[in-house]
C-alpha cells in the first residue's frame, strides 16, 4: 500500500527536478552599475556571453593611390573617389562578409550581386540594395557617432556572413484585423523572444523603430500629469522596446536606468544616452535607408505585411552590449570611416539631440560614503 | 500576567543553553539570560554603527539616511569601514542580536516546558533576512549584494533588483510567496472574525451581556458554509503553516534571482511553452 507520505515526497521530487531543470547553473557574469546598495547591478550567466569572432579580411589592405574606381569601372555611384585596388578589396570584403557562398553558381559569391557578363550592370536588385547598404554604412560612421562612438561598423556587424542579417523585423500586426470580442489579443498576450516572452505588446518595433514614435510616458511630477496621449497601452508598447534592447544586449534594466524613475536622465546613467540615440539611428537606417529600398527588394525579401525587413537592436548587438565584443573592424577597413566617401544620396540628418544628460556613472547620486538615493 | 500578584512562582530557574544561572533572572518583567544579554549587546552596537554611519553621510532626515554594503569589488572580503565596512559590521550585529533574540526565546520555551513554536517561526524571519543579506551575496560573490539599510534607499534596491529581471512578478517562487502572505491574510482575517462573532456577541436591545457561544457553534459555522471545519486546534496550524511559507518563499524568490536565474522571469515560463504536449 502506497502512503500518503510516499506520494508526497515522489511529487515534491518531482518539482523540484523539474524547476532545478528551469535553472541557469554555472559560473556568473558581474558588473556593478550602479551606485554600491543600490541595486544597479549585472549578474548573467557567462554561458549566455557568446564571443563574436571577427573575420580575417580578405587580403593585406592595399595602398591608397592609384587610378580611382570611378576612372577603372563603369557605373560606381558611391565609392567611386576610392583607389580601385581598395575597391577591389571593399568588394572582396562584402563577398566575404554578405554573398552566399555556396548554392546556385549564378548567386553566389560576386554573382550575387553581379552579372559577371557585365559587371557594371544594375540588373540584380542584391546590387541596388548593397549600394544603398555601403551609402547606409558610411552615414553611420560619418554621422551616427553618438551611437557607434570610434567603433564604427562594417557590413559584418549585421550581416555576419548571411545575406540577410539573422535578426531583422517586420510589421507583425495583421493589416486590418477585425474588432472581436473572442480572440482579438490586440497584439499582445503572445509570448515571444521579442519582449522577454511577457504579455507585453510583441509590435513596438513598428512604433518606435520604424517611426518617430518618441517614449512620453512618465509624468514629471509626483501626481497624475502624464504627457498628452500617454495610456497604459502605450507605456506597455514602450516596455516592450525596452525588453527587446535588453535582451539584445543581454543587459537589465539598470545597465541605463535607475528604476525610481526611468524618465528621469540625471538620475540615468551615460548608456541611456547612448542608447538613445542610437534608437534614433536605427529608424534612420530604417526610414532613409532600408525603407527607401521597398520597391527593390522582391516580395521573398518582404514581410507577410509587404513592408522590408528592417533593423533592430540585435541586428548589431546580438547579445552583447557591444557589438562584437566592441572590436573595431575599420582599422582594416578604413575607407568606410570616411567621410568623404559619404556623399550619401539623401545626407543622413541625426535627430536633434535633446538637453544633454548627465554624465555622472552613478545610477544614485552621491559620491559620498552614504548616499541619499531617492530624494528625486 | 506579568502585573498578577502570583507572577513569581512563573519565574522558573534553569532551562538556559549557557551561562547556567549567570543570566538567569529577570529586570522588571523581561528575562534577561545570556541571550538578553547578547541580544542587547548586537542591538546596542549595531544601533549606534548606524547612528554613526549617519553622522558620516550627508543627511539626518530618516527617510533617507543610508548604510550602503560595500562595492561589489570587494568580493567576499572586509572592506574598508566608510566604504561599506561598517554595512559589513552592522550586518554581523543583527544577524547576531536575531539569533540571539530567537535564542532566548528557547530558553523561556524551556523554562516553561513549551514547545519551540515561536521560535522556529521566528528562525524563518531571521532566515528571510540572512538570505538577503547573506545567502545570495555569498552564492554571487560579493556582500556588495546585500541590500542597503535605509528606508527609501532599500526600496530603491527592491524595486532596482526587481527589474534586474525584467518583472519580479513572474518570479514563481515570488508566486507562491505573494500567495502565502494574501492567503495568511485571509486566514487571520476569517479567524479573528469567527473568534470575535462567538465569543464577544453584541448586546441585547436592553444592554443586557449577549451569550458567549462554545468552539462547536465556530466549527458548525464554517461546516455550513464550506462542508468542513479545520477545527480550534488545526486553525492555528493551518496560519502558522500560511505565514511561515509566505517568510520561506520570499527567502527562496530572492536567493533563485541571479544565482539560479539570470534572465527576465517571465522567459523562466517558457518551460510551459515548451511542453511536448503542444510544443
Amino acid at each position: 500500500m502506497i502512503r500518503v507520505a510516499t506520494i508526497t515526497s515522489s511529487i515534491t521530487c518531482g518539482v523540484l527536478l523539474v524547476a532545478l531543470a528551469g535553472c541557469e547553473f554555472g559560473p556568473k557574469a558581474i558588473e556593478q552599475t550602479g551606485y554600491r546598495g543600490t541595486g544597479g547591478d549585472q549578474i548573467i550567466a557567462k554561458k549566455r556571453l557568446i564571443a563574436q569572432p571577427i573575420p580575417a579580411p580578405p587580403y593585406d589592405l592595399p595602398a591608397d593611390g592609384g587610378p580611382t574606381a570611378a576612372q577603372t569601372y563603369q557605373n560606381v555611384k558611391v565609392a567611386g573617389a576610392m583607389s580601385a585596388e581598395r575597391f577591389n578589396h571593399l568588394m572582396a570584403s562584402m563577398n566575404q562578409w554578405v554573398a552566399p557562398q555556396t548554392g546556385d553558381p549564378t548567386k553566389v559569391g560576386c554573382n550575387y550581386c553581379h552579372n559577371p557578363e557585365n559587371m557594371a550592370s544594375d540588373e540584380k536588385y542584391t546590387k541596388v540594395v548593397a549600394r544603398r547598404m555601403l551609402q547606409m554604412t558610411l552615414n553611420i560612421n560619418a554621422n551616427w557617432s553618438s551611437h557607434v562612438k570610434a567603433t564604427g561598423v562594417t557590413c559584418y556587424t549585421c550581416h555576419r556572413g548571411y545575406a540577410v542579417p539573422r535578426n531583422v523585423w517586420a510589421r507583425a500586426d495583421a493589416p486590418g484585423e477585425p474588432t472581436r470580442i473572442m480572440g482579438n489579443k490586440h497584439g499582445q498576450d503572445t509570448p515571444t523572444p521579442t519582449t522577454g516572452y511577457a504579455s507585453l505588446p510583441y509590435d513596438s518595433f513598428s512604433s518606435y523603430l520604424g517611426a518617430n514614435g518618441n517614449i512620453r510616458v512618465a509624468g514629471k511630477t509626483p501626481l497624475r500629469t502624464a504627457p498628452a496621449g500617454a495610456s497604459i497601452a502605450r507605456t506597455e508598447k514602450t516596455y516592450g522596446l525596452m525588453v527587446h534592447m535588453s535582451s539584445a544586449l543581454n543587459v537589465n534594466c539598470t545597465f541605463c536606468h535607475n528604476t525610481d524613475s526611468f524618465g528621469s536622465w540625471s538620475n540615468s546613467r551615460p548608456q541611456r544616452v547612448t542608447a538613445w540615440y542610437g534608437i534614433r539611428m536605427v529608424r534612420n537606417v530604417n526610414e532613409a535607408y532600408i525603407g527607401s529600398l521597398t520597391s527593390v527588394f522582391p516580395a521573398n525579401r518582404k514581410g507577410p505585411h509587404g513592408d522590408v525587413y528592417k533593423v533592430n537592436c540585435t541586428t548589431c548587438h546580438q547579445g552583447l552590449n557591444k557589438p562584437l565584443g566592441g572590436v573595431s573592424m575599420l582599422k582594416d577597413y578604413p575607407y568606410l570611416a570616411k567621410p568623404t566617401l559619404a556623399p550619401a544620396v539623401v545626407p543622413a540628418t541625426p535627430t536633434a539631440p535633446r538637453a544633454a544628460p548627465t554624465t555622472t556613472a552613478a545610477v544614485a547620486p552621491g559620491a559620498a560614503a552614504v548616499g541619499t538615493v531617492g530624494g528625486n | 500576567m506579568a502585573l498578577l500578584s502570583f507572577e513569581r512562582k512563573y519565574r522558573v530557574r534553569g532551562g538556559t543553553l549557557v551561562g547556567g544561572d549567570l543570566f538567569d533572572f529577570w529586570i522588571g518583567p523581561f528575562y534577561v539570560g545570556f541571550f538578553g544579554v547578547t541580544t542587547a549587546f548586537f542591538a546596542g552596537l549595531g544601533t549606534a554603527l548606524i547612528f554613526y554611519g549617519a553622522s558620516l553621510g550627508p543627511t539626518w532626515n530618516p527617510w533617507l539616511i543610508s548604510i550602503a554594503p560595500p562595492d561589489i569589488r570587494y568580493g567576499l572580503g572586509f572592506a574598508p569601514l566608510k566604504a561599506g565596512g561598517l554595512w559589513q559590521i552592522i550586518t554581523i550585529c543583527a544577524v547576531g542580536a536575531f539569533c540571539s533574540w530567537a535564542l532566548r526565546e528557547v530558553e523561556i520555551c524551556r523554562k516553561l516546558g513549551m514547545g519551540y513554536h515561536v521560535p522556529i517561526a521566528f528562525g524563518v524571519a531571521i532566515f528571510a533576512y540572512v538570505s538577503l543579506v547573506v545567502i545570495r551575496p555569498i552564492l554571487l560573490g560579493a556582500w556588495g549584494f546585500g541590500f542597503p539599510y535605509g528606508i527609501f534607499s532599500h526600496l530603491d534596491w527592491v524595486s532596482n533588483t526587481g527589474y534586474q529581471y525584467l518583472h519580479f512578478h513572474y518570479n514563481p517562487a515570488h508566486m507562491i510567496a505573494v500567495s502565502f502572505f494574501f492567503t495568511t491574510t485571509l486566514a487571520l482575517a476569517l479567524h479573528g472574525g469567527l473568534v470575535l462573532s462567538a465569543v464577544n456577541p453584541r448586546e441585547g436591545p436592553n444592554g443586557e451581556l449577549g451569550e458567549v457561544k462554545s468552539p462547536e457553534y465556530e466549527d458548525a459555522f464554517f461546516r455550513d458554509t464550506i462542508g468542513y471545519s479545520v477545527g480550534t486546534l488545526g486553525i492555528h496550524r493551518v496560519g502558522l503553516f500560511l505565514a511561515l511559507s509566505a517568510g520561506f518563499w520570499s527567502a527562496i524568490c530572492i536567493i533563485i534571482s541571479g544565482p539560479l536565474w539570470t534572465r527576465g522571469w517571465p522567459e523562466w515560463w517558457s518551460w510551459w511553452l515548451n511542453l511536448p504536449i503542444w510544443a
